[in-house]
Order: C-alpha cells, then sequence, then structure tokens
C-alpha cells in the first residue's frame, strides 16, 4: 500500500520531467540556440520570483487554504521598498529587502488572521485583502511611477548582480526552496502543515495548534511575497501600482501543476520545483521559438488544465487498481 | 409535516427585521444621504434612472454568481467569458455577420463557455470549482488574445449602441432588461422546485444526490446560465463601450462575488436570498457614483469595496457564531427534556 502511494507519487514528477525534457527538445529542434548556458540562465533568473512564491502558496495549498492577494502584496512591497531607495538614495540593500520582507509579513498576518481567527473562507480574505493592499499601493504611490534612474545602483543590483555568473533571484530562490524543504519535511511545525490541511479535526484533536499553524502559513506567504516584491521591483527596474496585477494566478498554477492538491495535505517540494520550472519555461521560452506572445496565455492555460485533468485521472486509475488487487 | 414546516416560517417582527437585507437598506439609504450633500441635484428621478446604467452591465453577472455561491461553488472565469464572447462578436460583425446573427453568437459562446465549465465540474468531481474555472478563466482570455492580439474591433451599427445607452420613455433599456432578468432569476430561486434543489445541495451535496436530485444536470444548468448572463454583460458592455479589447472585464468576477457576498450569500453554501444581492449591486453602483462626484480616485473604491466585503463576512460570521451558540444550550435542553421528563417544567 505504502509503496504503491509513493510509486504514484514519484510517477508523477517523473511524468513532469519527461514532458519538461520532451518541451526543451521540441524548443530546441525549433530554435537551436535554446539549450544554451546563457538561455538557461536568463530562464531561471525569470522564475526565481516565481519559484520563491510558489513555495509559500504550496504551504498555504496544503492546509486547503489559497492566497489571492500575493500579486498585490508584490506590488505594494516593491512600492514601499522603491519609495523609501527614491528618497534615501544611500540606504543599503539589505535594509529594502528586510523593509519589503516586513511589509510582506505584515499583509501576511492580516489574511492570516482573518483565515485563522475570525474564520473567513480563504477566497474571499485573501480576495478582500487583494482589493485593499492593490488600493493602498495606489494610495500611497499617489499612481506615479518609481522609474530606473531614482533608484540606487545598490538597490538594482539586488536583482541584478550574482555570484560567479550565477544571478541573484537564483540563487535566493534555491536557498528558500532547500530552507523549506528542511522545514516542511523534517521540522515538527512542517509536519504539522501536512497534518492541519489533510485531516484538520484529527489535527485538533491530536492537540495540533490549528490556528496557528494557519496564521503562519499566511504569515509565511506574505514575508515571501515581500521578497519576491522587492526582486520584482529591483528586476524591472521600474514600480508601479499595477506590477505583478494577476501573477497570482501564476503562482498559484506553478504550485497546482507541482502537484500540490489543492484539497490540501499532499504535495512535495521536488513537484513544487519542476512544476515552476515548466510555467517558467511556458512563461519566457515561447518567444524563443516564434509563437506569438498571444498565444502565451491560451497554451499556459491548457497546459494546466491539461495537467490538473491528467492528476486526477493517474489518480482514479491507481484506486481501481487498488481496488482489483484487493479483490483477489 | 405540512404543519412543521408552516411553524418554522412564523413570521415575527423580530426575525423580520433581524434580516441581513435590513442592514444593506440602511448602508443604502446611508450612501444616497451623503451622496445628497455632494450635489444640490443629486435628488432628481434622473439621478436614479440614469445611473444605473453606468454600473448595470455587470449586474446581470451577480445574478448567476448568487446561484453558484449558494451551490456552495464559484466561478472566477465570467470576466474572461465576457471578453470571449465580446470579442468574438466583434471580429464576426467585422467579418461580414449580420449584428444580430453576432449578437446571437455572443450569446451561444458565452452558453458554451458556461456549458464547458460544467462539463469540467460534473465530469471531474475530485476537482474544486476554483481549480476549474482558473483554468478556464486563463483559457478564455488567452483565446481572446489569440483572436483579436493587442488591437480593438468596433464600429458596430447604431441601434447596437442604442442597447446600452438609449432608454423607453425615461427608463434605461439595460435598466429594463435587468429588472426582467432579476425578476426571473428571483422567481427561480425562490419559487421553484430548482431553486429549492439549489439550496439543498448547497446545504448537503451527498444527501440531495442520495434524495434523488439529478446534482450533475443542476450544475450543468447554473453554469450554462452564467455563462448565458456573461453574454448579456458582454452585449451590454461592448454596447456601451463601443468597441472591445480582449482585456475588457478584467477583474469582474471579483466585484461579482464581492457583491454576493456583501448581500448576504454564505460562501460555504446554502444560504441566502436574491434580494441582498440586488441591494448590494445598487449600493456598490452609487457609492462609485458619488465618489465620482467628489473625484475621489477609482482605486480608492478598491479598497472601499474589499473592506466591505471583509466586514460583511465578518459581521455574518458573528452573527452566524451567535445564533449557534443560543442553539446549543435550548437543543440541549429538548434532548434532556425528552430523556428526562420528570424533571422538566411544564
Amino acid at each position: 500500500m505504502r509503496r504503491s502511494a509513493s510509486f504514484t507519487e514519484s510517477f508523477r514528477e517523473l511524468g513532469l520531467l519527461v514532458f519538461i525534457v520532451v518541451l526543451c527538445a521540441i524548443f530546441q529542434l525549433r530554435n537551436h540556440n535554446f539549450v544554451t548556458l546563457g538561455n538557461i540562465r536568463d530562464l531561471l533568473t525569470n522564475t526565481g520570483i516565481l519559484s520563491i512564491m510558489s513555495v509559500g502558496m504550496m504551504m498555504v495549498i496544503l492546509t486547503r487554504g489559497i492566497d489571492l492577494s500575493v500579486g498585490a502584496v508584490v506590488a505594494v512591497a516593491g512600492m514601499v521598498s522603491a519609495l523609501t531607495v527614491q528618497y534615501f538614495r544611500g540606504i543599503s540593500p539589505v535594509v529594502s529587502i528586510l523593509e519589503a520582507v516586513a511589509v510582506g509579513t505584515a499583509a501576511g498576518i492580516l489574511n492570516g488572521l482573518l483565515v485563522a481567527r475570525f474564520n473567513v473562507l480563504p477566497i474571499i480574505a485573501t480576495l478582500g485583502t487583494m482589493n485593499i493592499i492593490r488600493g493602498v499601493t495606489y494610495v500611497i504611490s499617489g499612481g506615479a511611477w518609481v522609474s530606473s534612474y531614482q533608484m540606487s545602483d545598490g538597490f538594482k543590483r539586488i536583482a541584478t548582480g550574482g555570484v560567479l555568473g550565477v544571478s541573484n533571484p537564483i540563487i535566493i530562490a534555491v536557498v528558500i526552496n532547500v530552507l523549506f524543504f528542511y522545514f516542511i519535511n523534517h521540522m515538527r511545525t512542517g509536519r504539522q502543515i501536512y497534518a492541519v490541511g489533510s485531516n484538520p479535526e484529527a489535527a485538533d484533536i491530536s492537540g495540533i495548534p490549528r490556528r496557528r499553524i494557519v496564521l503562519l502559513v499566511y504569515t509565511l506567504m506574505g514575508a515571501l511575497s515581500g521578497l519576491g516584491g522587492v526582486i520584482w521591483v529591483a528586476k524591472f527596474a521600474s514600480a508601479q501600482s499595477d506590477t505583478a496585477t494577476g501573477f497570482e494566478l501564476s503562482v498559484i498554477a506553478a504550485t497546482v501543476l507541482g502537484g500540490v492538491s489543492i484539497a490540501g495535505g499532499s504535495g512535495k517540494v521536488s513537484g513544487l520545483i519542476l512544476g515552476t520550472i515548466l510555467l517558467g519555461i511556458l512563461n519566457n521560452a515561447l518567444p524563443l521559438i516564434n509563437v506569438s506572445p498571444f498565444w502565451q496565455q491560451a497554451i499556459q492555460g491548457i497546459v494546466i488544465l491539461a495537467a490538473v485533468l491528467t492528476n486526477v485521472m493517474v489518480k482514479r486509475n491507481n484506486q481501481r487498481f487498488a481496488l482489483r488487487r484487493r479483490a483477489i | 409535516m405540512e404543519r412543521s414546516i408552516r411553524v418554522e416560517r412564523l413570521w415575527s417582527w423580530r426575525t423580520f427585521f433581524l434580516q441581513w437585507e435590513w442592514l444593506l437598506v440602511l448602508i443604502f439609504i446611508a450612501v444616497n444621504i451623503v451622496n445628497s450633500t455632494l450635489s444640490s441635484y443629486y435628488f432628481t428621478a434622473d439621478t436614479f434612472l440614469q445611473t444605473p446604467m453606468t454600473f448595470l452591465d455587470m449586474a446581470f453577472l451577480v445574478l448567476p454568481m448568487t446561484m453558484v455561491i449558494i451551490l456552495g461553488n464559484i466561478d472566477i472565469s465570467v470576466g474572461s467569458t465576457v471578453a470571449l464572447s465580446a470579442v468574438i462578436m466583434a471580429v464576426a460583425y467585422n467579418a461580414g455577420l449580420p449584428m444580430v446573427l453576432a449578437v446571437v453568437l455572443c450569446l451561444l459562446v458565452a452558453s458554451a463557455c458556461g456549458f464547458i465549465n460544467g462539463i469540467l465540474m460534473t465530469r471531474f468531481k475530485e476537482l474544486s470549482s476554483v481549480i476549474v474555472t482558473l483554468a478556464t478563466m486563463i483559457i478564455y482570455r488567452g483565446i481572446a488574445y489569440v483572436i483579436l492580439q493587442d488591437q480593438a474591433a468596433g464600429k458596430f451599427p447604431k441601434w447596437y449602441s442604442a442597447l446600452g445607452w438609449g432608454s423607453v420613455g425615461k427608463v434605461p433599456i439595460i435598466l429594463i432588461v435587468f429588472a426582467i432578468c432579476a425578476v426571473v432569476f428571483g422567481l427561480l430561486l425562490h419559487k421553484t422546485s430548482f431553486g429549492r434543489k439549489i439550496y439543498g445541495m448547497g446545504s448537503n451535496l451527498t444527501a440531495s444526490r442520495y434524495s434523488g436530485v439529478r446534482t450533475d444536470s443542476i450544475i450543468m444548468i447554473v453554469s450554462v446560465l452564467t455563462g448565458l448572463m456573461a453574454g448579456f454583460t458582454a452585449l451590454f458592455l461592448t454596447s456601451r463601450m463601443g468597441s472591445t479589447r480582449p482585456n475588457v472585464a478584467q477583474g469582474y468576477e471579483l466585484s461579482v462575488i464581492a457583491m454576493v457576498v456583501l448581500g448576504g450569500v454564505s460562501t460555504s453554501g446554502g444560504k441566502g436570498r436574491i434580494g441582498g444581492p440586488l441591494l448590494a449591486i445598487f449600493i456598490i453602483g452609487f457609492l462609485n457614483y458619488g465618489l465620482g462626484l467628489v473625484n475621489v480616485q477609482a482605486q480608492v473604491l478598491l479598497i472601499i469595496v474589499g473592506l466591505l466585503l471583509i466586514l460583511s463576512v465578518l459581521v455574518l460570521n458573528v452573527r452566524f457564531r451567535g445564533r449557534y451558540q443560543r442553539s446549543v444550550p435550548s437543543a440541549a435542553k429538548k434532548v434532556a427534556a425528552q430523556e428526562h421528563p420528570n424533571e422538566s417544567t411544564p
């Protein structure tokens, strides 16, 4: 029983991996310059923010929740850090990052309190905070942009700099993924996230502080969105009020592609990374093979739907096989 | 059986005035008082007849969304459905299709979008409606972009723009059509067995299925109705704007859900009436109008809608919890009275 479960899970990830390889092969056939070091580095750099935030979204979805406010949090955190840099040019990039993370954390705590403390349905709570946070971003910026020349070089280097040819977003994404891999697989609180998601009542009865776990998950999501926000603004060297509109959909899509079940309680970091890379390829590589950018959204949607439906089919098949085996 | 139902429905002043809708009426009156202090020309028949023209196109979506949320589902693909059907209508008209047929095509495409949502939801019950409509939301909008790219399509005949701007006597056409749709949806939800089944499925889907309700076909009908109403929104929106682009109606789904929830429909399903969302449409619409009078940015409205959404859910939650806590001791007393009839006082 246990072996079959782990087999189907690794089968799923294997499937994703095969799909990514086939996709890359097709791209390479269409454009012989696709698989080059520079291209792969660009692709991964562009996927860094998505990867950082999908880790947070994975934890939220593990607890049967969803967070629609992440795009707005990216905008507000990026805007606050960019405005600060505009007025105090000499400020250290580390302070900017901490500031954005703090703003994101505050937004995350708001979401967490609404969901955990006041029992508001996650989709409704984060829908509301998404509107509020996006509106607040407009108000604090007065509708104006912070442009490239108003930012210090140190600030922009948060996203454009790197160590040994590996850009900062990739490094940060890898560090975050490793940290949270350890956190949710090998630490008590991390395991409790799974417990809360797979059976909230059982978690309550076995003494897991369910509400505190849910609050923690949304807070972490907010903090990671804040981090994503400062990288986003530094990377595009412009902060606007409508930064990252609709980005929440990409983050949720990457998480779902990575095999995190929306019903809660199941999902792995390894699958998540593959899902993020797949979405990153779809987001960034289509122009390279001369597919019109207008096709991008439709193709993305179809791949997401296909992935979700395949997941259901595979699960049904497994259940049928399990039943048949039991009959003999 | 008959009698117990009648007892439950017993009418009293207290339950009548403790309804969520009265609070909404109060908010609506407050909004109007504030608006009237902003402009001395506010309280005229024209204001109340002409203003709804500016916000009613979105309101068509509120009607089916109320059903969807009472079912315990959610549909976030409605904005994309509006965009796709509007784009296809405009392109078909510019390609030489008569406008009447283009309008029919618009409604058909929108219904088809709803039909696809319904098929996915009923065939793949493991998937939550959020995920299904999230995927179709991206796909529908994506197809609209594939068709029209970054261009706009328009140049509609004159009678078509009269649809959005014209009026019969003093009453705008859109208000008349909306009123008819609202009455039809109200009757469907509250006076037919179809409506009762929706409530039943919202409170307990499994129990409904076991008691012989064709749950799949009800979900299909509601999905198609959602699509059809998205088609109406597309018609009136395009008519008012004069042209369409693939990015129209972005974020409509959020405003629509906010209106339904503000109207007192519980997101956990099975509770709510059509009147609340109808009031919510006019509250948010007139609020928007008033903010426009004093030149407040549209973005501030985002904050207000968000706050209203969260506050209304909070108040509803607290109210519900209060009733729940009160009902537990009384139920316990009842059980105790049945078990020990001698100890209870008559």
